[in-house]
């Protein structure tokens, strides 16, 4: 079903039609979360990219090969779970082994990720929209981007804005919500630049 | 602790949304509609209340160093139920939720609670925390969804029988994503305006 749509195509939807953040809303826990300082945005946003990367690729093996062939599809939920968690815990020893600087950069980041919906939710889709291998790659990393480039701009937005005067009960939360209403507003006119 | 008070913190103080800020993502995501809305809490509370009242039952026998890993295995347990039930009888609301059905699993108010509650209460007050919980978030989503719902289409219908009509052009803007942004800002505002009315008082 899905293997006549091209790459770009999937491309383009991971970043802009079908942003993860702001259409979809999966991962906004983290959108609100970390985006009050642009630093902790981009360490997150990082971190992101490298796991739903290497999620989306595991899990498709894992999917294909190894539940599909013993029927055990309906244990897919569980398992996507366990390797998720797994694939952050390998990354953090990974890291900290080797490259130690961009492990204090990431901090924090890199535990969280495990409860962060946009992960599943790129792997789920992958397997809901039966996309081939190279086609979920391309979707892992493409999910990773546009959530980072939302994750920056929101972060470079509210970074602009902390000291702008607004009404008391506004403050914090609700402020992000309406500036997180118009970037939806300008995402949401992607739909159709690409004919779907 | 009184079972009555316990239930009305959970839609009131701590409630899942606008009290801890839990759970955005199906909040914003399925509130197209007042019936999406109520399919998604069903689905929610259903997982909520027995992965409350499993943890509860084992918290003596769950070592505290592997506790997150098991509460994250109980809970998704739980979700391929509902995932497998809502497709075997409800297709067109699984059709709806699509993928947040299973994505239940990374909702962070199940293993909050779980966390929070339920690893240190007895099983009767999990219980009772749990429904209270359960009760909080299905007011917040019928909340947006029915505002979503009346201004982007112009009126309410709760499983095909119309409820409400208004003689407005439908916005549609109110049912994509800018409108629930919109919708859950607004709300928190006022939240927050009341809670500090409430605070100058003396309350």
């Amino acid at each position: 079903m899905a293997a006549d749509v091209s790459l770009l195509q999937i491309f383009m939807d991971g970043v802009f039609i079908k942003n993860f953040l702001i259409i979809q809303f999966l991962g906004l826990c983290s959108f609100v979360g970390v985006t009050k300082d642009t630093k902790s945005a981009a360490g997150m946003s990082g971190a992101v990219i490298f796991v739903m990367t290497l999620a989306a690729t595991v899990s498709f093996l894992i999917y294909n090969f190894v539940l599909v062939p013993l029927k055990l599809e309906f244990l897919d939920l569980i398992s996507f779970i366990v390797v998720i968690a797994a694939l952050v815990q390998l990354v953090e020893f990974v890291v900290r082994k080797n490259v130690p600087s961009l492990y204090r950069s990431l901090g924090i980041f890199l535990p969280l990720i495990t409860t962060n919906c946009a992960v599943l939710g790129v792997v789920l889709l992958n397997v809901l929209n039966e996309y081939s291998f190279i086609q979920s790659v391309v979707f892992g990393v493409s999910a990773g981007i546009g959530y980072a480039l939302v994750m920056l701009m929101m972060s470079g937005i509210r970074e602009r804005t902390t000291l702008v005067n607004v009404p008391s009960s506004m403050r914090g939360l609700p402020h992000a919500f309406l500036i997180a209403t118009m970037l939806s507003m300008a995402f949401v006119n992607y739909f159709g630049v690409i004919a779907l | 602790m009184d079972p009555l008070s316990e239930f009305i913190r959970g839609i009131t103080k701590d409630n899942p949304v606008f009290g801890l800020v839990l759970g955005l993502c199906p909040t914003l995501a399925v509130t197209t509609s007042i019936d999406n809305a109520i399919g998604m809490s069903a689905g929610t509370a259903f997982v909520l209340i027995c992965s409350n009242l499993m943890v509860s039952g084992l918290r003596k026998q769950i070592p505290a160093s592997v506790r997150l890993p098991i509460f994250i295995l109980i809970i998704a347990t739980f979700v391929s139920i509902v995932d497998m039930v809502m497709e075997a009888y409800f297709p067109s609301m699984f059709a709806a939720l699509g993928v947040f059905i299973p994505l239940i699993v990374v909702n962070c108010i199940i293993i909050g609670r779980a966390e929070a509650y339920a690893n240190k209460n007895n099983m009767f007050y999990s219980l009772i925390d749990a429904l209270g919980s359960s009760a909080g978030f299905l007011l917040v989503l019928v909340l947006i969804g029915g505002i979503r719902e009346l201004l982007g289409t112009g009126g309410i219908a709760i499983f095909g029988t119309q409820l409400v009509s208004i003689p407005i052009n439908p916005i549609t803007f109110m049912i994509l994503s800018p409108g629930a942004f919109l919708t859950i800002g607004i709300l928190m505002a006022i939240v927050n305006h009341i809670r500090a009315k409430k605070l100058a008082r003396g309350g």
